[in-house]
């Protein structure tokens, strides 16, 4: 085992001889995401850094697949892809210049092409996972088709680093889009919806979707992205209409609603609401509607409860995903039926039955 | 002929009466078998090497039917192993001597096409067929297509994480399937998933997917549909050389193209289909690709264009377009009837199913031509070549001494050299009974840890398919093969490159 990796496996040792846990950090830019640890500062001492453990480790174009160490900068690998003209199509998130694949993964957080591309899950091959007792485990791979064992780097993707830290990550890429538009409608929310679902049954090549009402939240603009060769983005753009957006304003707005910086995202508190996409307006306040109507980001002044009542019954979840004051006893995650909780919580204590690795972050209470 | 596949069943067995007796009132008599001549029929799935008689079958007819089976199974500590259509080529649903088989098919009702969402809700038991065929009065069809679409089951898809021709450009079983509706062995009903994207908690949904059995029992399905392609095309096209083919491969996908299907057959494998299906192979090729192209006519046209372009750069010795949906389906049907054609040729047949990272391609099918003498047995190769996904065909006899053994390790050294260059034991077939022993070779003890510890989380008294996927670590030892790190070469006594 090399340097780097042995380090970081001797501390997870002492930390679960210690009965100690450790908060695994690589760039440290979604600490605002999941479970708060008490509200108390974490100290340096309890950080497990990941942030070291980097590097591409093998990228061949052809094979349309990336393995990184977990530290490895999300910006090295997007500069890595963009000289092959590839990228990560389910366009991860970026929340600042440290972000790294570890925790792109870990958060298992997507983007606006996830609607037509996949959720970063979809992407995963293999992982490699610094388990409770500082062995390196190795699953998945490199090869798209890998059903030996059951799917555990796919199941750590989100998994927010409650069951391991990965250590190196193995995922598919896409080439990119030969071609590229974006096109402006003007309609309300329900309008919206309503051309969402035209279009889910047509072989139209959307690649993104994004509403966001105007000043007033009645009327609103929708911005579609088609995307592939020449002659199906032409006919793309025929079935949506609209007026074409300017490439460079087009490469700014995804960028902002990639990256969540869209002036949208600076409400307080901001829920992340995912819904069936055909489910009707929530009405509860400003929101902004992304995946074909799966994702509404939501400012509300709605209790919690309430929200996540009419949420639940809609067949969706609700993440508290930005906030200044905590509400009480609100977890940040949708809780689950207490069956399913009941999983989770059991494969957390096989796996780390000390509770080592990041406690509560993705559970209240473990 | 009323001889009792009970008897056949070990006295110190479970109480199968006992638990029979408690299932009256929910599940009807006439949903449970214990009749050699009704049970014989389940004795073994798609890969009939292995057979086992099931003291009970138990053909349930709605979900509360299966949660009182399996309540009842926990009560009795009584094995489950759950069978779809029974079309599974790693011996997955081979029953357990001491369990009960549950077979799903009759919980085979398409509940909602749903053209608002693209979606299908089905239960286990539909046929992956069936779903596109429903979804096509809508314009949509169901993407993953397993050559035994026709009579393979959704639940059993679930349960391998079945692939198929498309999954290159479409994805496979977990990129398809939005939700499952499933029963616990505490005959606790949960879903994983759901119709809205992501799910909060760990993605379980993900692990269930190819779980071969052993953590629920699924009871109903939501899967994604999507517009079917008013325009396919298919380019056949010849290559003197293997590795010529394997380059077209690479090349096609570093162009940036990601056709709907790219198959490639070795010149044996043409040779054993072309008489069966007279499709018009070139019979002088080394190697031919199948490259599809799917979307509208002006797609179609200008992907086609770049993919003849990639194979004529690439050296191909002859191209050919389908011209007319006859004809695209008369290219495919070489294709798709391999395995019947290689029962045509050879009394038996054992088919692979390695994954190798699609550089090493032309080295792998190197190495196998090799052990074709070493193994003294011929081997025809067809693939998924887009995705590195090799279906290598041992041709044996049975009836010859030694034969079968012969077979058997020839596809373990397959297995063993996908491992050793980077890729897996098995791409889309499972591992079932089949392969156990391989994962030995692949996962190192600790790693088969973590795989007990998400079976024991959703099933912690081990009855839902015993034996199969997981092998224990006694049985590595008995193999004599655990996974060595470090690159070792684990059989220095078999020519390799």
């Amino acid at each position: 085992m090399e340097f780097a990796l042995s380090q970081l496996s001797q501390q997870v040792m002492a930390a679960r001889g210690s009965e100690r846990p450790v908060y695994i950090r690589g760039g440290g830019t979604k600490e605002f995401y999941g479970e708060q640890v008490d509200g108390i500062a974490v100290p340096d001492i309890a950080v497990l850094d990941v942030s070291g453990y980097r590097g591409v480790v093998n990228y061949q174009p052809s094979e349309l697949v990336i393995t990184a160490r977990a530290g490895t900068l999300l910006s090295e690998i997007e500069e890595t892809l963009d000289h092959e003209n590839q990228m990560l199509a389910f366009e991860p998130p970026r929340f600042g210049p440290t972000s790294t694949i570890g925790g792109c993964v870990a958060s298992g957080l997507s983007g606006p092409r996830r609607m037509a591309a996949g959720s970063l899950r979809d992407f995963m091959l293999g992982a490699k996972l610094l388990d409770s007792t500082g062995k390196v485990l190795n699953f998945g791979g490199e090869v798209m088709k890998n059903v030996a064992g059951y799917d555990v780097s796919r199941l750590l993707a989100g998994s927010m680093g409650i069951f391991g830290a990965l250590m190196e990550v193995s995922i598919k890429v896409a080439p990119k889009p030969f071609h590229e538009e974006t096109l402006v409608l003007e309609t309300d929310e329900a309008g919206a919806l309503q051309q969402f679902t035209e279009w889910r049954g047509l072989p139209v090549p959307i690649s993104a979707t994004v509403w966001v009402a105007d000043d007033t939240q009645r009327a609103g603009k929708l911005y579609v992205r088609v995307s592939g060769s020449e002659p199906a983005v032409a006919m793309g753009m025929a079935r949506v209409g609209g007026q074409v957006m300017p490439a460079d304003q087009a490469k700014v707005f995804w960028t902002t609603m990639r990256d969540q910086t869209h002036p949208f995202f600076q409400a307080r508190p901001l829920w992340r609401v995912a819904l069936p996409p055909d489910s009707p307006p929530l009405e509860a306040g400003p929101t902004l509607i992304e995946w074909n109507g799966g994702l509404r980001w939501l400012s509300t002044e709605v209790s919690p409860a309430d929200l996540r009542r009419d949420v639940t019954q809609r067949g969706g979840h609700a993440t508290l995903y930005r906030y200044d004051n905590r509400p009480a006893d609100i977890p940040v995650f949708h809780p689950l039926p207490s069956a399913l909780r009941n999983i989770n919580q059991r494969l957390k204590q096989e796996l780390d039955p000390v509770g080592i690795f990041n406690p509560k972050r993705l559970f209240p209470d473990f | 002929m009323n001889e009792s596949s009970l008897s056949s069943a070990p006295d110190t067995g479970p109480d199968f009466a006992g638990f029979i007796a408690r299932l009256a009132g929910t599940v009807p008599a006439h949903c449970i078998l214990t009749k050699v001549e009704d049970t014989r029929p389940y004795e073994c799935d798609g890969l009939s090497l292995y057979r086992a008689l099931p003291p009970v079958v138990i053909l349930p007819e709605n979900e509360e039917q299966v949660v009182a089976v399996l309540q009842g199974c926990k009560a009795f500590n009584i094995p489950i192993v759950a069978r779809g259509a029974g079309t599974g080529l790693s011996g997955g649903a081979m029953p357990h001597t001491q369990g009960i088989l549950l077979g799903l098919a009759k919980l085979n009702r398409i509940k909602k096409i749903d053209l608002a969402t693209a979606t299908a809700i089905v239960e286990p038991g539909v046929r992956n067929l069936a779903i596109s065929e429903a979804a096509s009065a809508y314009g949509l069809y169901y993407a993953p297509d397993p050559s035994s679409q026709i009579a393979c089951s959704i639940g059993g898809n679930i349960a391998e994480n079945s692939g198929g021709v498309h999954c290159l450009k479409y994805g496979l079983t977990v990129h398809n399937v939005l939700r499952i509706r499933v029963v616990t062995i505490d005959g606790d009903i949960i879903e994983l998933g759901s119709h809205a994207p992501d799910s909060p908690g760990a993605d379980l949904l993900a692990a269930f997917i190819g779980s071969e059995g052993m953590l629920g029992i699924v009871t109903e399905v939501t899967v994604k549909l999507i517009p079917s392609p008013s325009c396919a095309r298919v380019i056949m096209a010849s290559f003197d050389s293997v590795e010529a083919a394997s380059l077209a491969v690479t090349n096609i996908i570093a162009g940036g193209i990601i056709p709907a299907g790219l198959e490639m057959m070795d010149k044996r494998a043409v040779h054993m289909v072309e008489p069966f299906v007279n499709a018009g192979y070139d019979l002088d090729a080394a190697a031919i690709l199948l490259c599809e192209s799917d979307g509208t006519e002006e797609e179609v046209d200008d992907e086609v264009a770049r993919m003849e372009a990639v194979f004529q750069h690439a050296g191909a010795t002859k191209l050919q377009v389908s011209r007319s949906e006859d004809e695209r389906l008369l290219f495919w049907a070489g294709r798709k009837n391999a395995f019947p054609a290689a029962g045509r040729v050879s009394p038996d047949y054992y088919c692979m199913d390695g994954t190798i990272p699609r550089r090493h391609l032309g080295r792998v099918l190197g190495a196998i031509e090799q052990m074709e003498d070493e193994f003294g047995l011929r081997c025809a190769n067809v693939f998924h070549a887009g995705d590195g996904n090799l279906h290598p065909l041992i041709l044996f006899d049975s009836n010859k001494v030694n034969e079968v053994e012969c077979a058997e390790k020839f596809g373990a050294a397959i297995l063993e050299l996908c491992v050793q260059v980077g890729g897996t034991i098995t791409g889309e077939h499972g591992v079932g009974i089949e392969k156990i022993n391989q994962m030995c070779v692949q996962f190192t003890r600790e790693e088969l840890d973590f795989f007990y510890a998400l079976k024991s989380a959703f099933d912690p008294y081990g009855l839902l398919n015993p034996e199969k996927l997981i092998p224990t670590l006694a049985r590595c030892a008995e193999y004599g093969k655990m996974h060595v790190h470090g690159g070792e070469i684990r059989f220095p006594d078999l020519p390799r490159f």
